[in-house]
């Protein structure tokens, strides 16, 4: 069963209207005939589906679009052109910051973080000595947020946001976080919730982890699709490219 | 339609959870740090009243009887509508990390600005009351009356939340329009001055103003003891339900569109 399927999305991001430009500039240039809307491709024609319990990894270098994509699949942003269906109930992990509020004690953060991610009263009542424990952060609970460090921050983070079971899992570079032994036992807690049978879209810049996890690999490039398919396969390609680019720039 | 009403109440009991919490958080941010802390939503109320009160009475207060519970009727719904809708208004921008990483209704955030100025309302709200009593205007069971205006202007003041909030993301000039925009509307909302001085034709036409609609309930019932007539309960409903449907028209058709702005 097709779990996640994209047909030609494209999204295009509106710049010089009111919002950047001001009502003033809009004015003056409508008068004199000059305005136009300038639009900026994010993503343009990605294609692709994905089965139930397969691994996606999205490759490509920084601003090729990966983050819109992810936040078009989470139902976040609507795609401008396309179709797309997505079957299932989503945990999207984009930034793991978000939400939480300096003002506010960890505690309290860690119960809005979750209400933000759709958990219930009950279900938070219950987890939240169990995040509190595994993010190694008890005795800091009444602790104002933003006296945390922030690898304490991202742990906290992370702790609340691995506890989700859900169909359709998106991970945008959120599995190298805090120090060397909480990042390993982050992974293993998040492959748990991936081998128990959630389709999985994963952004990673470590071309080793996709490799290791990935059924799948999607490569973008400044929004265009650049290739899909098996991982050895797109990743060597990848690779390639990325040695061929550092040796441009070398000479 | 049965189907969708379902779906409605099921998403709302989802994100009951969340909207509390954000009830919480909007509500201990704003006295967080303070030393007077809650008290600063009755005080802030009262130092107005007090200062209108010296300055206006020797003017205005002469042909007014109670002329401090006068005052402090039109001030208290103004405020609430003024904090309301500010606070509406901003919900948007102010969340807008929030809003571009995680996919929850948008208008959570205006909604629980809306609660938290209800509960500010509450608390001045009392001490309207005990004004009330120290001025020596007899309680009556009439007063339960004003749940109705409340109601209403509660009702109003999402409407026009949606629609501040959906316009401020595309045009930020919008703050500082309606800056301009509520301050003209209090001098025509009597707050401190009684429309009894003009011609009863004139006098309609500042039920023309919905918050001043509002404001003649509750000192109807307040100072005359009289319960407004119906075409008065209608207005003040009218106004509010044209509000709500326009808010929620503007803000449906805009607010996939915010992603973009925001």
């Amino acid at each position: 069963m097709k779990k996640i399927e994209l047909n030609n999305i494209s999204v295009s991001y509106i710049t010089g209207d009111f919002a950047t430009a001001g009502l003033k500039d809009i004015i003056i240039q409508k008068l004199k005939g000059t305005y136009v809307k300038k639009e900026f491709l994010a993503l343009q024609g990605i294609t692709f589906s994905l089965e139930q319990g397969e691994l996606l990894g999205i490759v490509g270098t920084n601003g090729a679009g990966k983050s819109t994509l992810c936040k078009v699949i989470s139902g976040i942003m609507r795609p401008t052109a396309g179709t797309m269906s997505v079957k299932g109930s989503i945990a999207s992990l984009l930034e793991l910051g978000t939400g939480f509020d300096p003002d506010l004690t960890v505690k309290e953060n860690a119960f809005l973080r979750g209400a933000l991610l759709g958990y219930t009263r009950e279900f938070m009542n219950n987890t939240y000595e169990d995040i509190i424990e595994f993010a190694e952060l008890k005795e800091f609970e009444d602790r104002k947020f933003s006296h945390l460090s922030s690898g304490m921050k991202s742990r906290l983070a992370f702790s609340i946001a691995c506890l989700v079971n859900p169909e359709i899992l998106i991970l945008d570079e959120v599995l190298s976080v805090g120090d060397g032994a909480f990042r390993k036992k982050s992974e293993e807690k998040m492959l748990e919730v991936i081998q128990g049978g959630a389709t999985t879209i994963l952004v990673s810049h470590s071309l080793a982890q996709i490799r290791r996890m990935a059924t799948k690999v999607l490569w973008i490039e400044k929004g265009k699709q650049i290739d899909f398919g098996e991982t050895e396969e797109i990743c060597d390609k990848y690779e390639e490219y990325l040695n061929n680019r550092d040796a441009k720039k070398r000479k | 339609m049965i189907n969708s009403l379902k779906e409605q109440i099921h998403k709302v009991k989802k994100y009951q959870f969340l909207f509390s919490e954000l009830v919480k958080r909007d509500f201990k941010k704003k006295y967080k740090r303070t030393v007077l802390g809650m008290f600063w939503s009755v005080l802030s109320p009262l130092m107005q009243l007090a200062v209108m009160a010296i300055v206006f009475t020797k003017f205005f207060g002469h042909n007014t009887e109670h002329y401090i519970i006068y005052l402090f009727s039109g001030n208290l719904v103004f405020s609430f509508f003024k904090e309301a809708t500010n606070g509406g208004m901003h919900a948007l921008m102010q969340n807008a990390n929030i809003i571009k990483n995680i996919n929850v209704p948008k208008y959570l955030f205006m909604i629980s600005k809306e609660v938290s100025a209800c509960i500010n309302f509450g608390l001045t709200l009392i001490i309207y009351f005990l004004f009330v009593a120290i001025d020596g205007i007899p309680f009556s069971f009439k007063f339960l009356t004003l749940l109705y205006p409340i109601a209403c202007l509660l009702i109003f003041n999402i409407g026009v939340g949606f629609i501040l909030s959906a316009m401020f993301v595309v045009f930020k000039d919008v703050q500082y329009l309606y800056e301009i925009f509520t301050q003209l509307l209090m001098y025509v909302s009597a707050i401190f001055y009684n429309i009894n001085v003009y011609p009863e034709k004139i006098q309609l036409i500042f039920l023309a103003n919905p918050v001043y609609s509002y404001i003649a309930y509750f000192r109807s019932v307040v100072l005359n003891g009289v319960i407004p007539p119906l075409w008065h309960h209608l207005l003040c409903l009218g106004y509010a339900l044209i509000m709500l449907v326009t808010g929620m028209i503007i803000y449906k058709k805009n607010n996939y569109k915010f992603m973009y702005y925001i």
